[in-house]
């Protein structure tokens, strides 16, 4: 059984740090409709925003990072952009999508994301999921109801909890994680989590993580070749060396000048 | 959704999906399906699909479009009809076998899950979908239930490798209950293997029983050689030069290794071969 649509999308700015990996549900057409608005609208505003303004920059009325802040109102964007759209025209109504966003900067990786889609890291030959989905079957799991080990089984992976442009509002679930070079990061939709094992995932990395253009072709065969039954989409990063924000006494005086 | 497999002599070249409403067949590069094949017309034939239906329909080709053995003009497209084309075959797989599968394949699609929609995920959604949604308002032990019993039927009971550790109350119970589910028999393939026939470690084998295993020296030379159920395929990974197979250097994609092909790889060479 082959999926006729591509529900999923992605995108990526290597420039910025940026990438989106979007993975849509809805009638007919309406999933691809939702992960496409998801990602070209992350992706697009987040551009234009980096062009001014730098993600470690510390915000004087709160003193915090902005970069926490510019993710979450444009994940907040496209959920009011998708969830109108669905409102608006009938052919969308009860559109959504999961969604991945990882920002990479100074040193660091910011993720934010809803659903189930995942984001995995290998670095030092350990392969470990970062995100925890928002779905049924996690919040049994995290309850004591089932196992992991049942959950492998369980008939209701594809019910998520959380997702964009469903609600008029959504919280978007947010982390920060310091980055090393030689790290590896996979963005993936449950195409291939539910199809390919955490194991085989990370030995596939750990064989082709000097080839990442081969290592996501072989992800994708691997997870067709073990029944394939949803679309399958990964983005692979890795993070060749140290990427500080340029700081310090010089910086900030150029800061002032400005 | 139906599809049609393409093989030449007993060979599987590809799986073709039927998504659209008209699907050509024909020598020329344009057609849908190109089988490059002097026996196949330019415009050889094709294939309307309308729902789950699927006609097939001679273009006046040349050499005649034969199904089943029989030749034909038109033909209502039948699961595992077979069309022959010159040397090629094309099996077409309908829609009809899997009723049930299609159903599963609907329920695997992704939905929202949250209170006010509730009904509504209910509604189209299977059974499993229902007692999961009736099991979140329950919560405890009814999932735990539910969840087992409809696993059973899952294909996949390899031990999960990570996620968390689980209040030991609720386990015993629900591991029990999911018990019954053992591990299905892997389809049978021939085992690979590699013998090392040049350098230090002549003579020496290796199993290849991994999806996966990694030759050469990194910062050299690597290869891949991963196992698919069609078979073996070596695949170049880094390395200015690529590893050949029986003297011909090979491509940037994927080659499928033969019972007896020599491998040249970082200056070693070894036989693959297939193990009874």
């Amino acid at each position: 059984m082959v999926r006729s649509h591509n529900e999923d999308s992605i995108a990526a700015d290597a420039a910025n740090g940026l990438v989106v990996l979007a993975d849509g549900m809805g009638g007919y057409n309406a999933g691809e409709v939702a992960s496409g608005m998801a990602t070209t609208v992350i992706v697009s505003e987040m551009r234009q925003i980096l062009a001014s303004a730098r993600p470690y920059d510390v915000d004087p009325s709160s003193n915090e990072e902005v970069a926490a802040r510019l993710v979450r109102e444009q994940v907040l964007k496209a959920n009011s952009s998708i969830f109108q759209a669905a409102q608006s025209q009938p052919q969308y109504a009860g559109m959504g999508t999961t969604l991945v966003v990882c920002l990479f900067y100074d040193n660091r990786i910011l993720v934010a994301h809803l659903g189930d889609s995942r984001l995995y890291l290998l670095r030092d030959g350990n392969f470990r999921q970062v995100t925890r989905d928002h779905s049924l079957l996690q919040e049994q799991i995290d309850s004591g109801i089932i196992t992991a080990e049942q959950a492998k089984k369980a008939a209701h992976k594809n019910l998520v909890t959380k997702a964009l442009g469903i609600d008029p509002t959504v919280e978007p679930e947010l982390h920060e994680y310091p980055t090393n070079p030689g790290d590896i990061y996979l963005l993936c939709s449950d195409g291939l989590c539910d199809m390919v094992e955490d194991e085989d995932i990370g030995m596939t990395l750990q064989a082709l993580g000097g080839n990442l253009k081969l290592a996501a072709q072989q992800l994708v065969q691997m997870a067709n070749d073990n029944g394939g039954r949803d679309n399958v989409s990964v983005i692979l990063v890795r993070v060749l060396r140290e990427y500080p924000g340029p700081r310090g006494v010089m910086a900030k005086m150029f800061a002032w000048l400005k | 959704m139906a599809k049609l497999i393409l093989s030449m002599d007993g060979l599987v070249l590809k799986e073709i999906p039927l998504t659209k409403e008209r699907t050509t067949i024909g020598r020329k590069p344009h057609n849908d399906i190109q089988i490059d094949n002097l026996a196949v017309s330019g415009e050889h034939a094709v294939i309307v699909t309308i729902l789950n239906d699927s006609f097939l329909e001679d273009l006046g080709s040349t050499n005649g479009t034969v199904v089943n053995g029989n030749p034909i003009k038109k033909h209502f497209l039948q699961n595992n009809d077979v069309i022959e084309l010159g040397k090629y075959k094309l099996k077409f797989v309908g829609e009809a076998a899997p009723a049930a599968s299609a159903e599963k394949a609907d329920f695997e699609k992704t939905m929202v899950l949250r209170p006010s929609a509730m009904k509504a995920a209910a509604v189209p959604a299977g059974g499993g979908a229902q007692a999961a949604v009736a099991a979140r308002q329950a919560a405890v032990q009814a999932a735990a239930a539910s969840a087992a019993a409809t696993g059973v039927a899952d294909k996949d009971a390899r031990p999960a490798p990570t996620l968390t550790p689980v209040a030991p109350a609720a386990a015993p119970a629900a591991a029990s209950a999911a018990a019954p589910a053992a591990a299905p028999a892997k389809p049978a393939q021939p085992l690979g293997a590699i013998q090392l026939l040049s350098g230090v470690n002549a003579g020496k084998e290796l199993e290849l029983t991994k999806p996966l295993t990694t030759l050469g020296k990194p910062g050299v030379q690597v290869a891949v050689l991963t196992r698919r159920p069609q078979g073996y395929f070596i695949t170049h990974v880094e390395g200015g030069s690529r590893p050949s197979v029986n003297g011909q250097e090979i491509g940037p994609a994927p080659h499928a290794l033969k019972d007896h092909d020599v491998i040249e790889l970082a200056g070693v060479k070894m036989e693959f071969f297939l193990k009874a």
